[in-house]
């Protein structure tokens, strides 16, 4: 088996194994006073800590949730309140859906933010915008800072949804000028079922979720303390010297060839990427045919965005790209930290028969 | 072998993939998403695949056979939907399973089942597949109750070939029941599907309404002569043959009478006496499972009749059948003839 979709989620990193386990093994709610729950509040803090200085923010402006998804609806929900939203066109259905009526930052045939529409659309009163710092299915990267330039003299707020950026390029809320950051624990190699928003000093946070007033009354529940160690964990495994982030790109670039020599087309390669992702067109091929011929040869990638059902809906990243006829014929390819030059040979082999096979029915 | 199985999420589809995985085969499991069953179904935030999906899933987990959901709504509405829809409006009764049958399942399945190295699809359709001196030959199952072939005629020989209908032997749907249940699986109980799948609330009237309004406007009930003997609520809920929702009109001088013509024009439901009808039919997009000629057989109008004797003649736009004695034929259903068991073909019926 090869798998080829850590965008959807990474195999677990082993440190981040081991702090899980550590964790498991405390028996102690942080909020407690006792003891035992000043054993489970000093790994939440030490990981609060950890993950704050990778990502650029203070301990206290960090702000653990389940996950990304929850991580970008809180941001949305509490600086957002009162503003006009605008999301990018190719963001998640975790940013879409969280602002819905949202006005639409174009992008170009790259999938990359127009920035002169995003002026434009700052001239029209205060908002916060939405934009995602590397795309899921193409591994597009955002003119984010330049973004960020533009809100802040425009007086609007920047969210920032790096969940498939943090740990594969250099992310550092400071260093980029937005307002928050939103961060997934399973995309870095942690487990599934922690993630975090990072703010900008001086941001207040209204909860989703009240509860009983944890994370500083910005997110009730009881932390998910294993999963948050892991996240904590597999942070520290993404820092370079530790693990340089264009480390995959000659692996992907290697298997972007062997696809090419097959008839694909990459999509987005005109833009700055994600080292680790590619988005490959066979034209004339269905992309859930693709898939699960891909999965009966035990090479796992994935196509647009799945939905719950596992049916494989229309991409509309592919489709605000302008590229309406591909949209149904691309699959992402989507290499995990841990890949390997035999991983790349199994999928450039499965790659090459599959679309032997398919693109002569096509044609 | 590799073979794909189209997995409905009901008893029958789950039983032919447990037999098939029982007896060694390669077995891939797929599920067809219709229509977006939340949508459907009107409700709100309602999951888009339904609970069939779900129970197809749950089949090919217990069964450890890969499973896949296909994305098939945008081809079910153009090639199930728009039809059934369009046909009302012409006065005509549409059979959805059957281009169903003919486009998503065995046009689109069939291919997908090549293009994945699959030498079959199977499915739980009651009918039987069985190799003749000159290929893949169609016929009923074994259970007359149950028996399907009506809304196979259009399957091709190519179709066919490339086809395995594994309950098609079964004695009854006791027997299909029973092995789901020796195998273990999750919807052995699950009671049977009714009516049309892309339905899931229940009257096809609300879907028609949605997609042509103007099949559902009230207008008159009248005699061949012209006589108007009552109103009615839509052409789109009357077929040739009906008897039924004709109220005062359904007996006239002690007479009984059913519908003999829909004209969806002057949105006018004809009612004549259940004899007469006509000897010839004519029809459209036949299906030959044996080579074109003339040839004497039985003949099905209907999904559920017996069959009657009739003479098959090809035409250049089809296909005449002559029947031995008149019948309402309701246009835009199928009719489909047989030998015996066999099935050799089959055509739409056009409006005379």
């Amino acid at each position: 088996m090869t798998y080829l979709d850590a965008n959807a989620t990474q195999p677990l990193r082993p440190e981040a194994r081991a702090a899980v386990l550590a964790a498991l093994a405390l028996t102690g709610n942080p909020s407690s006073v006792h003891a035992a729950g000043r054993a489970a509040r000093r790994v939440l803090e030490t990981a609060r800590e950890a993950v704050a200085a990778r990502f650029g923010a203070a301990p206290a402006d960090l702000v653990f949730t389940s996950g990304g998804t929850e991580a970008n609806a809180l941001a949305i929900h509490a600086l957002g309140a009162g503003l006009r939203l605008i999301v990018g066109a190719t963001e998640h259905d975790a940013v879409r859906a969280a602002a819905p009526g949202a006005a639409v930052l174009p992008v170009d045939g790259h999938g990359v933010a127009d920035l002169d529409a995003l002026a434009r659309l700052l001239r029209e009163g205060p908002a916060l915008v939405c934009l995602m710092l590397a795309n899921n299915e193409t591994g597009t990267l955002q003119p984010v800072r330049e973004a960020a330039a533009l809100c802040r003299a425009a007086g609007a707020r920047l969210h920032v949804d790096a969940v498939q950026a943090a740990g594969r390029i250099g992310v550092d809320l400071r260093d980029l000028g937005a307002d928050s950051l939103a961060l997934s624990g399973h995309k870095l190699g942690g487990p599934q079922g922690a993630g975090a928003l990072l703010l900008a000093p001086g941001h207040t946070l209204a909860p989703l979720i009240a509860g009983g007033g944890q994370e500083r009354g910005r997110r009730g529940g009881t932390p998910a303390l294993p999963a948050i160690a892991g996240l904590a964990a597999a942070a520290a495994q993404t820092a370079p010297p530790l693990a340089p982030h264009a480390a995959l790109a000659p692996l992907r670039d290697a298997a972007e060839q062997a696809a090419l020599a097959a008839g694909a087309i990459v999509i987005g390669a005109g833009a700055p990427r994600l080292p680790n992702t590619t988005c490959l067109a066979l034209p004339g091929v269905r992309a859930d045919t693709q898939v699960i011929a891909l999965d009966l040869a035990g090479i796992q990638v994935s196509a647009g965005a799945a939905c719950s059902s596992g049916k494989v809906a229309r991409s509309h990243v592919l489709a605000a790209m302008g590229l309406d006829a591909l949209a149904g014929e691309a699959i992402r390819v989507s290499l995990p930290w841990n890949a390997a030059a035999a991983d790349i040979a199994a999928f450039a082999a499965a790659y090459q028969a599959m679309a032997a096979r398919l693109s002569r029915r096509a044609a | 072998m590799r073979v794909l199985v189209a997995m409905s999420g009901g008893v029958d589809s789950s039983a032919v993939a447990g037999l098939l995985a029982e007896a060694g085969h390669e077995v891939i499991g797929v599920t067809l998403q219709l229509y977006d069953h939340g949508a459907a179904t009107g409700r709100k935030g309602a999951c888009c695949a339904g609970q069939d999906i779900h129970d197809a899933r749950r089949v090919a987990d217990h069964l450890g056979i890969p499973h896949y959901v296909i994305d098939a709504e945008a081809r079910f509405r153009a090639a199930v939907m728009a039809d059934f829809a369009d046909s009302y409006a012409t006065g005509e009764t549409p059979v959805p399973c059957v281009r169903c049958n003919q486009s998503v399942k065995f046009t689109d399945l069939v291919q997908l089942a090549a293009d994945l190295g699959a030498e079959r699809l199977a499915t739980g359709h009651y009918v039987r597949r069985l190799d003749g001196p000159d290929g893949a030959e169609l016929h009923r199952a074994a259970d007359p109750a149950r028996d399907q072939s009506w809304f196979l005629f259009a399957t091709t020989r190519a179709q066919l070939a490339r086809s395995l209908f594994p309950l098609g032997g079964m004695p009854d749907k006791a027997a299909v029941r029973a092995q789901a249940e020796r195998l273990g699986l999750p919807v052995a109980a699950k009671p049977d599907s009714q009516d049309l799948c892309f339905v899931p609330t229940g009257g096809y009237a609300d879907i028609l309404g949605k997609l042509r309004p103007d099949a559902l406007a009230p207008g008159e009930i009248v005699t061949e002569d012209g006589q108007v003997l009552g109103r009615h609520d839509g052409v789109g809920r009357y077929t040739v043959g009906q008897a039924r929702r004709l109220g005062t009109a359904a007996q006239a001088d002690g007479e009984r009478r059913v519908v003999v013509a829909l004209h969806p024009d002057s949105r006018r439901v004809v009612v004549g006496p259940p004899a007469g009808g006509s000897r010839d039919v004519h029809l459209r997009e036949v299906n030959w499972l044996v080579p074109p000629a003339p040839f004497s057989c039985t003949v099905k109008l209907r999904a559920r009749e017996d069959p009657h004797p009739a003479e098959v003649i090809p035409t250049e736009t089809g296909a005449l059948v002559r029947l031995a004695t008149p019948a309402r034929a309701a246009p835009g259903q199928a009719c489909v003839w047989y030998d015996g068991d066999r099935v050799l073909g089959g055509g739409f019926i056009r409006a005379a």
